[in-house]
């Protein structure tokens, strides 16, 4: 960091009067995490980090050494816009550190920084833009199914609709916390909304998501109205997706891009697809890993199933879209598995790995599966080459637990224990009765 | 681009380096500048005011043009018609030359009468450059309904206070202080960012969305994309 920078960043403390500077990171299953400090502990932060004793966040925990260092990133600081003036108050988003200032392994944002670097070295910057789908419900009660706030349909225009407001001043907060948005709309499902972000670097744009769960969540909340990003909260009707935008740079042109190719695709982008495609499995439960994840990528909801690929359908795992205009820089490919409940620091750390995996190895690209996959039985797939992806979290597991990838692309420490506590959870859910089973067996048995 | 703020004397001048021509700079002129307190480099030409060009740019020129008229106006040329020009160029002309001024009032700021006055040398360089040394002036930059004071690092559009982060901020004190010239973005990467920095020239593009964003639907063309060159803050010098 510059000193400029952090002149930069204390002045704007004293002249905005901000009262909380609010140091954010991320635990291990991509929850944000957050302790104020007041404007005078600011430099000392920004010159030595703060430290805090890291044993109560998920995944930081360590038998001896518990004490970490939060190192703001100046770059990233931001005066809050809905806190009004008598109480400024700031976010910056935080690296964590050992006390000794190196890197601390349990830390997602740095165990992306790793991935990023070393893609980097290779000459490539990664950018990613999230399509993030999420539902608005009146605010839940325990034990009872979630309320839908309208009845709309997709592209609904109804101005009275509340939920429509609190999307336009969700996207209006974004757009002043550095966050613009390409489009945004109503989704299929009734109270489901799409609000899609510009392309960013990985870095910039997985703390753009953090800030976005955030945010979404804030307004929602301001409003007596909850927002959620559970990947398939209503049984029968289409989950929440976040689908990804990928493309890699190398300086100004965009290394996926071939005028050459009838799909405008370089040979890079073809292999850093067929690594996606073989690695696939093994980043899932990273991807979505929750237990109710797996309700989503179910056949019928335009959720992929199916690890393939195809210029235009929507059931497959990599869609290539078509630019508008012979844009160049829009040339991209879109993993539509992902969830908006992952962690995205860890999410874009694994998806980046295998990608950069298929292109060191120079990945043959399988055929393309352009007919609809769900109206295929399992034989004409098998006979295509075409795998599944993981069917529960337990499946997704276990193909992560065998996988070289992961394990390096994460580093031991949240490969252990991301395993350990995910095996955990589905240990819970594996113990649970649910309304399902005594619906069906309580009377019949 | 240094903007240091310490109260008079040439003292804040003592991070910023002046091109001075002919090379080498006549004795009288070398201790003129030395004894004013300047920082500078003699120059024989454009070419060679690139090359040695400190990271921050050129604070200013003093160029000699009694003995060697051609170059000595060359090089201003060439100071003037860059990406960033160089501001605050003092030209030094001798009686007979005087006409040489006319028509050539966009390469110089100020000028002084060889043989030189050590001391009037020395009041032309003060004023020359006392928008740097009281701040009075150089510290807001105004374009529009937009003002950026520089001193405080605080911006704001219509008397709304912007919220930037210190890359936005740095990106658009760039721009408001040129306005109407087109950058690409090679040429914004290396002048805002820096040669080190690694993100590659996409990052130009994510922050001037950012920063479209938050001046506001309205005035997001305040800065605009310039087909297959790059930005343009305001508008351009060629328009009506």
């Amino acid at each position: 960091m510059n000193e400029q920078q952090r002149d930069y960043v204390l002045r704007t403390v004293e002249e905005r009067g901000i009262r909380l500077v609010r140091l954010w990171f991320t635990d291990v299953l991509g929850n944000l995490k957050s302790f104020a400090i007041s404007p005078a502990e600011m430099e000392n932060a920004l010159n030595d980090g703060m430290s805090f004793d890291g044993s109560s966040i998920d995944g930081y925990s360590r038998v001896q050494e518990s004490d970490v260092l939060a190192i703001p990133d100046a770059n990233t600081f931001e005066v809050l816009p809905w806190v009004d003036a008598k109480g400024a108050e700031a976010r910056v988003f935080c690296d964590i550190a050992r006390l000794d200032g190196t890197p601390f392994d349990g830390d997602p944002r740095q165990v992306l920084r790793r991935n990023l670097e070393s893609a980097r070295k290779k000459g490539y910057s990664f950018y990613i833009a999230p399509d993030i789908e999420y539902f608005y419900f009146a605010p839940p009660v325990a034990g009872q199914q979630p309320v839908l706030l309208d009845e709309g349909g997709f592209f609904d225009l109804t101005s009275t609709d509340i939920a429509s407001s609190l999307r336009k001043e969700t996207i209006r907060t974004l757009e002043t916390m550095s966050i613009p948005v390409e489009y945004s709309f109503h989704e299929d499902a009734p109270s489901q909304h799409e609000i899609d972000l510009r392309h960013t670097d990985a870095l910039a744009m997985a703390d753009s998501v953090m800030t976005f769960r955030f945010v979404v969540k804030e307004i929602a909340a301001l409003h007596n109205v909850h927002a959620t990003f559970m990947p398939k909260p209503l049984e029968n009707i289409q989950g929440s997706g976040m689908h990804l935008h990928l493309s890699l740079f190398t300086g100004e042109d965009n290394a996926f891009h071939s005028a050459d190719d009838p799909y405008n695709l370089s040979p890079t982008a073809k292999h850093f697809m067929a690594g996606l495609l073989r690695h696939a499995a093994e980043i899932t439960a990273v991807t979505n890993q929750t237990v109710n994840s797996y309700k989503r990528l179910v056949p019928g909801f335009e959720a992929p199933v199916h690890i393939s690929w195809a210029r235009n359908n929507r059931s497959g795992l990599v869609r290539v879209p078509i630019p508008k205009r012979q844009n160049e820089s829009a040339t991209r490919l879109e993993y539509r598995s992902p969830d908006p409940a992952c962690n995205p620091y860890l999410a874009f750390s694994v998806i980046l790995a295998a990608g950069m995996r298929g292109i060191e190895e120079q990945y043959e690209l399988p055929t393309e599966a352009d007919a609809n996959l769900f109206e295929m039985d399992d034989e004409m797939l098998a006979k295509l080459g075409i795998a599944q992806l993981p069917q529960s979290l337990s499946e997704a597991l276990t193909v992560m637990e065998g996988s070289s990838l992961v394990a390096e692309a994460l580093g031991d420490h949240i490969f252990e224990w991301f395993l350990r506590n995910k095996r955990d959870e589905w240990r819970d859910y594996k113990t649970h009765i649910s309304q399902f089973e005594l619906g069906r067996y309580l009377r019949s048995t | 681009m240094s903007q240091s703020s310490t109260n008079g004397g040439n003292r804040s001048m003592a991070d910023s380096l002046l091109a001075v021509f002919p090379s080498p700079a006549p004795i009288d002129l070398a201790r003129t500048l030395d004894l004013a307190g300047y920082r500078w480099k003699a120059v024989a030409s454009g070419a060679e005011a690139a090359k040695s060009e400190p990271t921050d740019g050129w604070a200013g020129a003093v160029v000699m043009c009694d003995d060697d008229p051609e170059s000595g106006w060359a090089l201003c040329r060439s100071l003037r018609k860059r990406d960033v020009p160089v501001q605050r160029v003092l030209v030094m002309v001798n009686g007979t030359q005087l006409a040489d001024l006319e028509m050539r009032d966009n390469l110089f700021d100020e000028f002084c009468l060889t043989p030189f006055h050590p001391r009037e040398l020395e009041a032309r360089l003060r004023h020359l450059f006392w928008t740097q040394l009281t701040g009075k002036h150089e510290m807001l930059v105004e374009y529009g309904g937009l003002v950026l004071n520089l001193e405080t690092y605080q911006s704001s559009f219509g008397g709304q206070a912007l919220d930037l982060t210190y890359m936005e901020y740095e990106l658009l004190k760039f721009l408001a202080q040129n306005p109407g010239k087109v950058f690409s973005r090679e040429i914004l990467l290396s002048r805002v960012w820096g040669y080190e920095y690694f993100g590659g020239a996409r990052t130009v593009d994510v922050h001037i969305r950012r920063l479209r964003a938050k001046l506001g639907e309205e005035h997001a063309n305040l800065i605009q994309t310039v087909r297959s060159v790059g930005y343009r803050f305001g508008q351009s010098k060629w328009s009506v």
